[in-house]
C-alpha cells in the first residue's frame, strides 16, 4: 500500500520509508519482493532505528517534513485494513490524511497521536542496550547466553514489544503462537499502554 | 586474570581490549575513551567543549585502567554486562536522548535497503517524509 501512495504522491515531493525490524533481510524477503518497492524499503536488523525514535511496537509511523522535524509523532497506523478487526484502526482516514499533508501542509491527529515524543525512562534505555549485549551474543553463537539478555531487556521494558516480539524468531520461536497469546493478555493487564498513554503519563 | 581480552559494543561497534579485573569490568583506559569518544584533560573526561571532572572519583581511572560501570554512571549511559562472555554494552547518554526526542528533530540514521545500498534520512531534507516501521514479527 505504501508503494501505491508513492505512485500516487511521489511527484509532490513525497517519500515513504519503510524499514523492517526483522532478524535478517532473508526474513522479510519474501513481503518486500511482493511490494517491489520503488521507494526506500531499509532493513534494520540492530533496531539502531527502533531505539533512536523511541519505538515500542510495529507498526510504528512518523510525519518528518521538510526541515527534518517530526510533525506527527510515533503512532499505530495501518495502510489496509486486513486486520481492522483486531486493532480497530481505520487505513482510510489515515491515508487520507496523508493526502492532506502533502497537499495542503495540514497535520491532521487525533487523541492516539502523542503531542510530543516523551523523553525514555532508565530501565527503558537499559532494555535497549541489553538487546544490543544479547544480540551480540546471538550472532557469535553464543545463544543461551543471548537468551538471558533477552530475557532481562523484556523485563526492564515490558510495554517494548520490539523487544518481548521482536526476539522471538531470534529464538526460534513462533511470535504468532501461544507466546503472542500471553504477551497480549500481559499487556492488556498492565493497561494497554499505547505511545499516546505513555506520552501523557510522563509529559504531565 | 591480567590482560584477558574483553569486548565493549557501544553504538552498533565492538572493540576488543585488555581487561585487568574479571570482578568489576576494568579495562585498558585510552582504547575505552577513544571508542566513547572522550579524551583525558586536567578538567576531567571532556568531549569537544564538555568537560565531566573525576576528580572526586580516584577509583575511576587507575594504573589498572578504568572501571568500566564507574565510566558508565558518569557518563550517562545505561550498561549491561555479561562477565562470563566478557562483553559489555553501552547503551545510548540517557539524558541526551531524551533531549533529543522533546527536540522533535528526527534522528538521523543510514540504513542498507534490500539490494544492500545505504541511504540516510538526511539525504531526503526537502520531502515530507513518511517513516514505517514494520516487521514480519
Amino acid at each position: 500500500m505504501w508503494q501505491a501512495l508513492y505512485e500516487e504522491l511521489g511527484s509532490e515531493g513525497f517519500v515513504p520509508i519503510s524499514i523492517a525490524l526483522d532478524e535478517s533481510l532473508e526474513a522479510v524477503r519474501p513481503y518486500i519482493e511482493k511490494a517491489a518497492p520503488t521507494h526506500p524499503s531499509l532493513i534494520d536488523t540492530e533496531h539502531v532505528v527502533a531505539h533512536r525514535y523511541g519505538m515500542i511496537n510495529v507498526p510504528t509511523l512518523v510525519w518528518i517534513d521538510e526541515e527534518g522535524k517530526i510533525v506527527r509523532p510515533n503512532t499505530a497506523e495501518y495502510g489496509t485494513d486486513t486486520f481492522l478487526q483486531f486493532h480497530g484502526r481505520e487505513s482510510g482516514p489515515f491515508l487520507d490524511a496523508v493526502r492532506a499533508w502533502v497537499k495542503t501542509g495540514e497535520i491532521q491527529r487525533d487523541e492516539t497521536v502523542p503531542s510530543q515524543m516523551p523523553p525514555p525512562t532508565e530501565d527503558e534505555e537499559l532494555a535497549r542496550a541489553e538487546w544490543a549485549l544479547a544480540w551480540f551474543l546471538h550472532q557469535r553463537g553464543s545463544s543461551e547466553a543471548a537468551g538471558r539478555h533477552f530475557d532481562r531487556a523484556g523485563e526492564l521494558s515490558p510495554n517494548d514489544w520490539t523487544i518481548r516480539r521482536g526476539s522471538m524468531p531470534i529464538r526460534g520461536q513462533n511470535p504468532m503462537g501461544p507466546e503472542f497469546f500471553e504477551l497480549f493478555k500481559d499487556w492488556e493487564a498492565r493497561g494497554k499502554e499505547t505511545y499516546a498513554s505513555m506520552a501523557e503519563k510522563r509529559l504531565n | 586474570m591480567a590482560n584477558a581480552s574483553f569486548t565493549m559494543i557501544e553504538n552498533g561497534r565492538s572493540h576488543e581490549i585488555a581487561a585487568t579485573s574479571d570482578s568489576n569490568p576494568r579495562l585498558e583506559t585510552e582504547p575505552v575513551l577513544e571508542a566513547l569518544g572522550w579524551t583525558r584533560k586536567t578538567e576531567g573526561l571532556c568531549r569537544g567543549d564538555v568537560c565531566i571532572p573525576i576528580a572526586g572519583r580516584p577509583d575511576l581511572i587507575t594504573s589498572e585502567g578504568v572501571d568500566l560501570v564507574g565510566l558508565a554512571e558518569v557518563l550517562g549511559r545505561p550498561i549491561a554486562i555479561d562477565r562470563e562472555e566478557s562483553v559489555a554494552s553501552f547503551g545510548a547518554e540517557t539524558a541526551a536522548h531524551g533531549a533529543q526526542l522533546a527536540s522533535g528533530i528526527a534522528p538521523d540514521f543510514t540504513l542498507p535497503d534490500w539490494t544492500g545500498k545505504e541511504h540516510s534520512l538526511s539525504s531526503f531534507r526537502g520531502k515530507k517524509v513518511l517513516l514505517i516501521a514494520y516487521a514480519s514479527w
